[in-house]
């Protein structure tokens, strides 16, 4: 089994309100010297297969057509073995 | 005249956008099941707000890979009638028909409430009983309505006169003020370049009788009617 | 035969589930044995206070069941007949859950209870809520504030169901326990409506909607039952809200229904599976076997009583003609929900739990159903005496009374809540005629779109009008009256619209029902509703309670939450609060009396909570709403708006600024009160109403008072850009809209974003 973790983030000419919400309420907190927070997604998908070259393939594939929006958002993933 | 009004799971405005159709409009209406691919017969097809699949992942990226939106894509080809509101006009943006991509809000709120439209093209089947630079009282309602393109996609909608409606005060003054939800351009409403394609985030069917506060939104749906029937 | 456990059940066991050592023993006398796991678990959440009830039963009795409108109620809600259509409406609450998860605590809340309406076979077409909180001047409410506003909107406006309006207040009691009470309101042609009953040999047991994690467990007895020690443990025991799978259920739902195969249907709300399988066979007299091995899961390994006790939100359990279950599948998995029979309605008057096949579980469903009654003891708590007695020549009197009003305006229980409504979808299904910022929603009823009959066929021309309502510092002072103006005050807002009061749903909040300071509150609430619902005719349809309300601090104040349903014949004279236009004069119906009492100007300017709930007469409310609502009817008046917290002063600046697109000066000059200025323009008298309408209509409007004997006083006129409010000839108030607007408009935004 396949493991692969595809991280999504606004790209950098976005402007991501969340992420600058998120870093004034650590500032608010007292946290200094940050430099910049922003926010992506997480998506972890688990396939039944082993074969790792496909997985890179099916994966590259399925961020450009559904899980990513090209406009806005870039990606990039990691496949490891379960 | 014959409208379908399509629902995906989720869709949350079809019955209200069904409702104006038949009673209001008093035109031939039917609902369109998001699996069902056969649009025959239709003249103007209607993607309604709400939230298809919850607006997972992004809002409008599933609902657009529904088999009708390939239905509605060689219907829009043909030239036909389509009007995405709110989650509908996401649908189109996710699906390519339409340029651009929706943002989440400015102020990261939901935002339900009146708001003032300039009507920037009146020469669009859509627009056809609006005069230019009507302004219009329609509501909004929504999570991520802060419409994004860049520069070059941008200057070819302004080139095209592709920007159908804006966000303005009751006067009519276009400014950042006046823009609910931080859409660049302070666009609220557009249309493809071969003007068969309209997507307003504002809601035309909650604003198309005196009884709930406005009819502005009523002319929308009458123009089509008006164009259809030429 | 059930095999019984290895063990004895000790009594840490059963403590630690809610049992006391009597309630065990009673358990093992309907069993005749000992309880398995399983069985202990379904008994523990059953009778639960939260399920069963336990103390309030017996006052709940008191509540009326009929009045002027043909009444429905049903096993988990209720409501009216109204031209062959059927209103069916609750209020259920979902305080401690929220407390710990805001958002979802909010959103499961909304969730269950917009559950309760559909499954009884109505689409749901409105919410409102009832929310409150400690002061914001501490963090953690603020974050609790924003959270069950987020939780609200994040569900609401996702599964299509207008929130149109609500209130919130603001009180230290709540500080450690907030109150989140949410209501929904729903409409079915009453041939359509559904029974929350299993019935006929053989009929199957299908389990709808989403599968069954461990969301939850425990919460019901566990923690709705007793009072908050420590709220981070609590967590992992609130579930996560599926707005999405909700819309769907509901569209579902509806659709199966519409079938005719349906005979039962209930949602699995607090206790699950339990609940649903006892009640359910209990209400329809039979019984049910089921196989747990069916129940669709989203974890593993997980044990029968796990399953049982599950809280996972948006399942429900139908009964299902025989024959007929393939039909119905089909309609759930056309929406993508789960939809498996796991059982079969028998007539043994049992309720069999299986898993794979060996009986876990096997109770006599009216037996685990019954739960005790208690008949608690109540005492009035020695601290009131004292608290009741205000001396208003102790109170000094405000020197500038400008400033006090404008304090007013921006306090969070008074300002303007646009910062919360507006994240609401108030404008789905379209119904929504007054929108939120006046003193009651009203909703059309198309006929087109939900059928109904008047004479003509056209359908029905009335509307709905809806509002929520309780002043809980009047009901910690004295809570029979407290109560009773709870009543009155949701009958006169609904009144300013245009709408006969027609029925009642309450949300009762109270602290630990076994200290019996509170139960008295509690037992004192009750008989105040009851009271006050007999004299205005309508009926206590449905409703919820919800004890155990208490920090380490302190209980809340007794906060019983009257969610009230009104019928306007014409939806073209529907009523709004704000002044429509100049030169009109502005008339108070009712008695300026001298009630400093238990005010918001005491609470906010002198920091007090004292003296007595201000004083109600029935008889002069009936005169007043009797009043109003006739005016209205007959097309004389332009705006109506009743007097509650901050009284006269600010209830006259709300007409003039509540319409941002409107706002309209004031000249109040015609009164002449022998009393104080504070208590004239901030006293919070009740039955009071305000009216505006065109010069020529008064003399026609001062007749109407005059045959129900309303007082009725010409008190100014609207116009300018003022608001100037005078007694006798003294200028007590002068203050320019903008000033005004400034306090009310922006305020509640500061104080949660700063």
């Amino acid at each position: 089994m396949l493991k692969a973790e595809v991280y999504i983030t606004l790209k950098k000419t976005v402007a991501d309100p969340q992420g600058l919400t998120i870093k004034h309420a650590l500032e608010s907190l007292g946290y200094k010297d940050l430099a910049d927070v922003r926010i992506g997604k997480l998506v972890i998908i688990k396939l039944n297969f082993k074969d790792k070259i496909r997985a890179e393939k099916e994966i590259n594939e399925m961020c450009k057509k559904l899980i990513a929006n090209p406009i806005i958002e870039d990606y990039h993933f990691m496949i490891k073995e379960e | 005249m014959k409208f379908g009004v399509v629902v995906f799971p989720g869709s949350n405005c079809d019955q209200d956008c069904f409702y104006v159709i038949k009673d209001v409009l008093r035109q031939s209406v039917k609902y369109i099941w998001h699996k069902d691919t056969d649009l025959d017969g239709l003249d103007c097809v209607i993607l309604p707000g709400g939230f298809s699949y919850g607006d997972y992942l992004r809002t409008g990226a599933i609902a657009r890979f529904s088999p009708v939106m390939k239905s509605i894509a060689d219907f829009a080809e043909k030239g036909g009638t389509v009007i995405g509101i709110c989650n509908g006009f996401q649908i189109l943006l996710e699906a390519g028909l339409l340029p651009g991509v929706m943002l989440r809000n400015r102020d990261l709120h939901f935002i339900c409430s009146y708001v003032y439209i300039k009507t920037e093209n009146n020469d669009t089947r859509f627009t056809g009983l609006y005069n230019a630079g009507q302004i219009l009282k329609i509501p909004i309602a929504h999570n991520e309505g802060n419409y994004y393109i860049d520069a070059a996609g941008l200057k070819e909608l302004r080139d095209n006169n592709q920007i159908v409606f804006r966000y303005c005060s009751a006067t009519g003054e276009v400014d950042d003020q006046f823009n609910p939800n931080g859409a660049l351009d302070n666009i609220a409403g557009i249309i493809n370049k071969k003007g068969n394609v309209l997507g307003m985030m504002p809601h035309p069917e909650r604003s198309a009788e005196k009884e709930l506060g406005s009819e502005d939104g009523y002319f929308i749906f009458q123009s089509i009617v008006k164009w259809l029937k030429i | 035969m059930a095999k019984d456990i290895k063990n004895m059940v000790k009594p840490d066991v059963y403590h630690s589930l809610g049992l006391s050592d009597k309630e065990y023993q009673n358990i093992t006398k309907i069993l005749k044995r000992k309880p398995t796991n399983t069985e202990l678990a379904m008994f523990s959440v059953e009778w639960s206070e939260h399920c069963g009830y336990l103390c309030s039963r017996k006052w709940l009795k008191l509540l009326p069941k009929t009045g002027k409108y043909k009444t429905l109620i049903g096993e988990d809600s209720g409501g009216i007949i109204i031209d062959g259509l059927a209103i069916i409406f609750k209020m259920e609450s979902h305080n401690h859950p929220s407390q710990i998860e805001p958002k979802q605590g909010a959103a499961t809340g909304v969730g269950g209870i917009i559950r309760d309406i559909f499954t009884a076979g109505a689409r749901p077409i409105a919410s409102l809520n009832s929310l409150r909180f400690g002061s914001l001047s501490q963090v953690y409410n603020k974050y609790l504030l924003s959270g069950v506003v987020n939780g609200i909107q994040f569900y609401g406006n996702c599964v299509g169901v207008p929130t149109v309006g609500g209130e919130i207040y603001f009180d230290e009691s709540y500080s450690g326990n907030c109150l989140v009470n949410a209501m929904c309101i729903g409409i079915a042609k009453k041939e359509k409506l559904m029974r929350a009953r299993a019935s006929g040999k053989g009929n199957a047991i299908m389990y709808v909607g989403s599968s069954t994690g461990r969301d939850g467990i425990g919460g019901c007895s566990i923690l709705a039952s007793h009072e908050f020690k420590e709220g981070e443990e609590k967590r992992p025991t609130v579930q996560i809200g599926d707005p999405f799978t909700e819309k769907c259920l509901i569209e579902a739902t509806l659709e199966a229904i519409n079938t005719g195969y349906l005979v039962g249907i209930k949602d699995m709300g607090a206790a699950g599976l339990t609940c649903c399988t006892g009640e359910m066979a209990s209400a329809g007299n039979s019984g049910m076997d089921v196989e747990l091995r069916a129940v669709p899961r989203r974890e593993e390994n997980m044990e029968p009583w796990e399953i049982m006790m599950s809280e996972s939100q948006e399942r429900m359990l139908v009964c299902v003609k025989k024959g007929k279950e393939e039909q119905i599948k089909k309609i759930f998995l056309k929406w993508d929900l789960n939809a498996s029979v796991i059982g079969r309605v028998t007539e043994d008057g049992l309720v069999t739990i299986r898993d794979n096949g060996k009986i876990v579980a096997q109770i006599n469903a009216h037996s685990l159903t019954k739960a005790p009654i208690y008949d608690m003891p109540y005492r009035k708590p020695r601290y009131l005496r004292k608290l009741n007695k205000l001396k208003l020549s102790k109170i000094p009197d405000s020197k500038d009374y400008n400033k006090v009003l404008l304090k007013l305006l921006a306090a969070p229980s008074i300002t303007n809540k646009a910062w919360v409504y507006q994240q609401y979808d108030h404008m789905v299904q379209t119904n929504t005629v007054v929108l939120p910022g006046s003193d009651a929603a009203v909703l059309r009823l198309p006929a087109t779109k939900y059928g109904g009959s008047a004479s003509g066929g056209k359908g029905t021309n009335k509307a709905i009008a809806a509002t929520c309502d309780c002043n809980s510092r009047y009901c910690f002072l004295n809570p029979y009256r407290g109560a009773q103006i709870a009543v009155a005050e949701a009958a006169r807002n609904l009144v300013c619209c245009g709408a006969h009061p027609a029925a009642v749903t309450d949300c009762l909040n109270f602290g630990n029902p076994k200290k019996p300071e509170s139960f008295w509150q509690f037992k004192n609430c009750v008989e105040g509703i009851a009271d006050a619902c007999k004299s205005f005719n309508v009926a206590v349809v449905s409703g919820n309670v919800s004890f155990y309300n208490e920090s380490p601090k302190s209980a809340i104040n007794p906060t019983p939450a009257i969610g009230m349903i009104g019928i306007l014949n014409d939806i073209n004279k529907a009523c709004s609060q704000n002044f429509k236009q100049e030169g009109d004069a502005i008339i108070l119906l009712g008695y300026c009396r001298q009630d400093l009492g238990a005010s918001e100007y005491l609470k906010e300017i002198h920091n007090l909570t004292k003296g007595d709930a201000p004083q109600l007469d029935l008889k002069l409310e009936q005169a007043v709403q009797k009043t109003c609502l006739e005016a209205i009817e007959k097309g004389l008046v332009n705006s109506a708006h009743d007097c509650s917290e901050g009284g006269l002063a600010v209830a006259l600046a709300e007409c003039c600024i509540s319409n941002n697109d409107k706002v309209i000066g004031a000249n109040v000059n015609k009164l002449n009160y022998d009393m104080r200025g504070d208590v004239l323009l901030f006293g919070e008298s009740q039955s009071r109403i305000i009216l505006s309408c065109n010069k020529d209509s008064v003399g026609k409007l001062r007749k109407i008072a005059l045959e129900f004997k309303a007082p009725f006083y010409v008190i100014g006129k609207t116009g300018g850009r003022v608001l100037r409010i005078l007694n006798d000839t003294e200028e007590l108030i002068y203050l320019s809209l903008e000033d005004l607007n400034e306090e009310w408009s922006g305020s509640l935004k500061k104080k949660i974003e700063g």
